[in-house]
């Protein structure tokens, strides 16, 4: 176990930096899934159609891909955001269309008759999604949302190839320094994503017991 | 139908985005095929105590050398090339003439920093040849003959950057080098720097020259190449520091590998294998070759 205790701080950094993409691209993801959500269900089809288009384009899209795309791309057009704001955006955009999927899906499960009966009182359409569906679609979705972002834990390592000095890069680094504690190296990585996984599953299992819908 | 419309452009917008990035990220240096036929000699019948390692592999007629396939110069191997290219692999060569078998012969397995050492452990590979530093802790696990080259890591930066003039004056800065790799760790532990890894020393560069990051660091042999080809844009500076010493790994089982080895290795320095390696490979940009390693003695 000399690779910890030569270097703990590394370990730690590693994973502090894992934990800044996973929450700055969360955030993001939240906040695009949410619009595009709410876009796919308006009752406008230009609305309608722009949803459509940008699940189609970030869910089809390997997100190697979209990170290339970001890195290689955009400074050819002479923007340059620095690699934590690019591969974040990368990964927010990219989670965005799976954030938007399963909130859609959670509309989708409202009955109708609560949209009639809000929009029968005279609430807009953006008031009926912010007071009667949104609210009440959250807490179908805080299951297929949980899967969402442990899959975006994970895909948080693919930065470690990009200029981002997270866990896996941190574990690579290991790996070259301490060849005779390869398993121990592996599993001391894996352990820190599974801790990260279990606090957004246990999070998730608070938030559906808080939420429950009394019937 | 709009709809279904707009989808269908929408993936083949996204599909043409997706071959743009393929072509981009395959370029990596050329891929010039050193024909290496007759560079080195083969020795016709080679005689080797029986049951040794040696003798086994002379007998088989091939054998599997690790090298890297993404360090220009060093080890490198080209999109639809036959043969990996670098001072690594002609080492390779060197090596497997003693063995008596041909540069065709040999069957090349692309390694990398992680699998160095269970390929050697498992016998994936009989040899590594992959910039593989000679450690204390490494030697523990598996043996390692040489160093056959010594180097040091060097700084890369922008032609127009006077604030980078040694490694002392990167404290803060944001500094690209291959993740996972040694000299992307000494930069940070011992200058303070910020370190940013990328897949391969070309994207580094890439990097460099749009300015994401302030210095790449590697073997300066390799940074020379690179200035070399865009010396407007970039360029070495400092000192080489730190030291790098390249060894040859292989298997503990058969520690009878090492003498034969280092037998190998002394021949190859003291004649004009190596000379001859090195002008094929990283002397290529107008490097001098190193002064000669005094080899370690085998344990």
């Amino acid at each position: 176990m000399d690779f910890l205790t030569d270097n703990p701080d590394l370990y730690f950094k590693g994973f502090w930096e894992t934990l800044k993409l996973l929450l700055a691209s969360g955030a993001l993801a939240m906040v695009v899934g949410t619009v595009v959500a709410v876009a796919r269900v308006a009752p406008v089809p230009i609305l309608r159609g722009v949803g459509t288009v940008y699940v189609a384009l970030f869910r089809n899209t390997p997100l190697l891909i979209l990170i290339l795309i970001t890195y290689y791309g955009l400074p050819e057009i002479g923007i340059d955001f620095g690699f934590f704001i690019m591969v974040t955006m990368a990964m927010g955009l990219y989670t965005a269309a799976f954030v938007a999927e399963a909130i859609r899906a959670g509309v989708n499960g409202i009955q109708v008759g609560q949209v009639e009966a809000a929009r029968s009182l005279g609430m807009p359409f953006t008031l009926t999604m912010q007071q009667v569906v949104l609210p009440q679609a959250f807490r179908f979705v805080v299951p297929p949302l949980a899967s969402v972002f442990i899959a975006l834990t994970k895909n948080t390592s693919l930065a470690a190839a990009f200029g981002i000095a997270d866990a896996t890069f941190r574990m690579k680094g290991y790996l070259n320094e301490y060849a005779t504690e390869r398993v121990a190296i592996f599993l001391g990585i894996a352990l820190g994503y599974v801790v990260i996984v279990e606090v957004i599953s246990f999070g998730a299992h608070m938030f559906e017991r808080r939420w429950a819908v009394k019937r | 139908m709009q709809l279904k419309r707009t989808t269908w452009a929408a993936v083949a917008a996204a599909a043409m985005l997706v071959l743009t990035a393929c072509g981009d990220a395959g370029e990596d240096g050329d891929g010039d095929d050193t024909g290496a036929k007759g560079d080195y000699e083969v020795v016709a019948d080679p005689d080797f105590e029986a049951g040794s390692r040696m003798a086994e592999i002379a007998e088989a007629g091939t054998v599997k050398i690790g090298v890297k396939y993404d360090q220009p110069g060093i080890g490198f191997k080209a999109a639809g090339a036959d043969a990996p290219t670098g001072i690594d692999p002609e080492m390779g060569k060197v090596i497997a003439g003693q063995l008596g078998i041909e540069a065709e012969d040999i069957e090349w397995v692309e390694t990398i920093s992680a699998n160095r050492e269970p390929f050697l452990q498992e016998g994936t590979v009989d040899f590594v040849l992959a910039s593989y530093s000679i450690t204390d802790d490494r030697r523990k696990i598996v043996g390692q003959a040489g160093p056959y080259y010594v180097t040091g890591q060097s700084l890369l930066v922008a032609a127009d950057d006077d604030s980078i003039k040694g490694p002392e004056d990167l404290e803060g800065k944001k500094v690209c080098s291959v993740t996972g790799s040694t000299s992307i760790a000494t930069v940070e532990k011992e200058y303070g720097a910020t370190p940013a890894g990328f897949d391969t020393y070309s994207e580094c560069v890439d990097q460099l020259k749009n300015g994401s990051v302030d210095a790449v660091t590697t073997d300066g042999a390799i940074l020379l190449g690179y200035a070399a080809e865009a010396p407007d844009e970039i360029k070495v500076v400092g000192e080489p520091f730190s030291e790098e010493r390249y060894g040859v790994g292989y298997s503990l089982e058969s520690p009878e590998l090492c003498e034969f080895l280092n037998t190998t290795l002394e021949e190859a320095l003291s004649g004009d294998a190596f000379q001859t390696a090195f002008d094929k490979t990283l002397g290529e940009s107008g490097n001098e070759a190193p002064a000669t390693p005094t080899l370690d003695p085998c344990p």
